[in-house]
């Protein structure tokens, strides 16, 4: 039984990085009706950002939120220069331009840092915790997440901004008569989606390590969270990332090689899309005719 | 006085197909007009016109400023508050949200101006925490009236106000937009099938027909005309 906690308690640390990107994925889904495949491949860059100001000297805390502003704006600038002119095109032209950005990211992250795989610094120590249940590292990593999910939910749920972001998501023409401006509110998913992803990346560095294929195979467990949550809702989205992560962890520790873990990612997309497309807490909004 | 509101030969357009074929029309300041004809007239694409949310040929002036060729959220800044066809809820997000979305451009006054749409629409204030969607569509018509008048607008376009409402319900609202007009100073273009009803409360009409204005003058004189009255009143 004690092995069995040990593995769902590791599985909520790699859970909250996947709840995290899978989080990312649904902001921009909602607002532009578009997977982001770049998604992992910007947090990746991001995450090389962070080490190499870690490498140069600056502290751990003070390169992360260095790295976080750097990814925020990059984001917006990448909706505005690369995603805009797609804004109207077709959803397929769109979608080609992220896989364009994923592999872009990937070959210049490959072409500046190379492909050799680093060592990341953790800012937590590696210590067991509570009979070894967790180790102390496991614990930042679900502490930095639930901090960063309880600051998205406060600017969306109280500020004027994150209001006006989610009318621009639901209603964007009924927006602009209310004087928001749209493409603004867009740029700044983009964003909050590039830091987030940061933060992600930032975390399951020490323990992937790093190198330009790192994010690969945590996008498509996120894209399994983001579907199992249900790709439009927030709240879905972390409560599957944190689902994948346990049951990943699981399945490989008792049912099959943990070389096989991913193949847990593709059956449950599968799944879910065959069996309940709108994810557990796919949009529920009220309507009346 | 000074018309608040003035076309100069406008012409708009849906993509490539101009549907409105260059109509003069002007709203005096604290009037109320509105515009009648039948479905295709081009009522809905002459209020969006004048908000940007088509491309449009043309003069259009609010108080004395071109509004053509700005953005449509740069036209709700300066006063104009739209109310467009369908009514624009934000169905996923509560009552209050809606009207805290409506004093986006004028954050200062919003939390005054939301007790007093409550004070005009008490139904609202009752389900402030409700989602827009699960509201009835005259409560709907009434969040999105109010939702407008958060924006402390000088001119109220409303795109059809009666659209899929029961006749009572028809008639609440118009009481209420007629006071709203006192109250608030506001002036009003209004784009009505309800003919009847609509010549009661305008005091100045235009007749559009196929993208071209046929008749106007004042709102009674419409009512009168016997032709007018065969055609679009029914009696």
């Amino acid at each position: 039984m004690h092995e069995f906690w040990q593995q769902v308690f590791s599985g909520l640390a790699a859970g909250s990085v996947y709840a995290s990107v899978a989080l990312a994925l649904v902001m921009i889904y909602r607002s532009t009706d578009l997977v982001n495949f770049a998604q992992g491949e910007m947090a990746m860059f991001s995450t090389y950002i962070a080490w190499t100001l870690v490498n140069a000297g600056m502290p751990f805390w003070g390169a992360f939120a260095v790295t976080l502003i750097v990814s925020f704006v990059g984001g917006m600038v990448i909706e505005r220069v690369v995603i805009r002119p797609v804004e109207n095109a077709p959803v397929l032209a769109a979608v080609v331009v992220t896989i364009g950005l994923l592999l872009i990211f990937n070959s210049v992250a490959g072409w500046i840092y190379t492909y050799t795989v680093q060592d990341f610094p953790s800012p937590f120590p590696d210590r067991p915790l509570f009979h070894a249940l967790i180790t102390t590292r496991d614990l930042g990593v679900i502490a930095v997440t639930l901090i960063m999910l309880v600051l998205l939910f406060l600017f969306f749920r109280f500020t004027s901004t994150g209001l006006a972001m989610r009318a621009a998501a639901q209603n964007p023409a009924s927006a602009r008569l209310c004087g928001i401006r749209v493409g603004r509110m867009l740029a700044i998913g983009w964003g909050l989606a590039a830091a987030i992803g940061a933060t992600a990346g930032i975390m399951v560095a020490p323990v992937l390590f790093l190198d330009p294929n790192m994010m690969g195979g945590v996008l498509l467990y996120a894209f399994a969270g983001a579907l199992l949550g249900g790709i439009t809702s927030p709240v879905g989205a972390v409560v599957g990332g944190l689902i994948v992560g346990v049951t990943e962890n699981l399945v490989g520790t008792y049912l099959i090689a943990s070389q096989l873990k991913l193949t847990v990612a593709l059956a449950l997309i599968i799944l879910v899309l065959v069996f309940r497309p709108n994810g557990l807490f796919g949009t529920a909004i009220v309507r009346r005719v | 006085m000074a018309p608040i509101l003035e076309l100069r030969s406008v012409k708009a357009f849906y993509g490539q197909s101009e549907v409105v074929h260059g109509i003069d029309l002007a709203v005096e300041e604290g009037g109320m007009t509105v515009l009648l004809g039948a479905n295709g007239a081009g009522k809905t694409t002459t209020l969006r016109a004048i908000c940007g949310m088509v491309r449009s040929e043309g003069e259009i002036l609010f108080a004395g400023k071109r509004l053509d060729r700005r953005a449509t959220e740069d036209i709700a800044g300066v006063g104009v508050a739209h109310v467009p066809e369908g009514r624009g809820t934000f169905i996923g997000l509560t009552v209050e949200e809606n009207l805290r979305l409506g004093g986006y451009t004028r954050p200062r006054n919003a939390p005054a101006n939301m007790e007093r749409m409550y004070g005009y629409f008490p139904i609202l204030a009752e389900r402030r925490r409700q989602q827009g969607g699960a509201l009835s569509g005259g409560e709907q018509q009434m969040l999105a009236i109010a939702r407008a008048l958060m924006m402390e607008p000088r001119l109220l376009v409303l795109d059809e106000p009666s659209f899929g409402l029961a006749p009572r319900v028809v008639e609440d609202i118009f009481k209420i937009v007629e006071r709203i007009k006192k109250e608030e100073r506001v002036s009003v273009l209004l784009v009505e099938q309800n003919a009847t009803l609509a010549l009661e409360s305008a005091d100045h009409a235009y007749l559009l027909e196929t993208g071209y204005v046929v008749a106007s003058g004042s709102a009674k004189a419409l009512a009168d005309d016997p032709q007018i009255r065969r055609a679009y009143l029914g009696y």
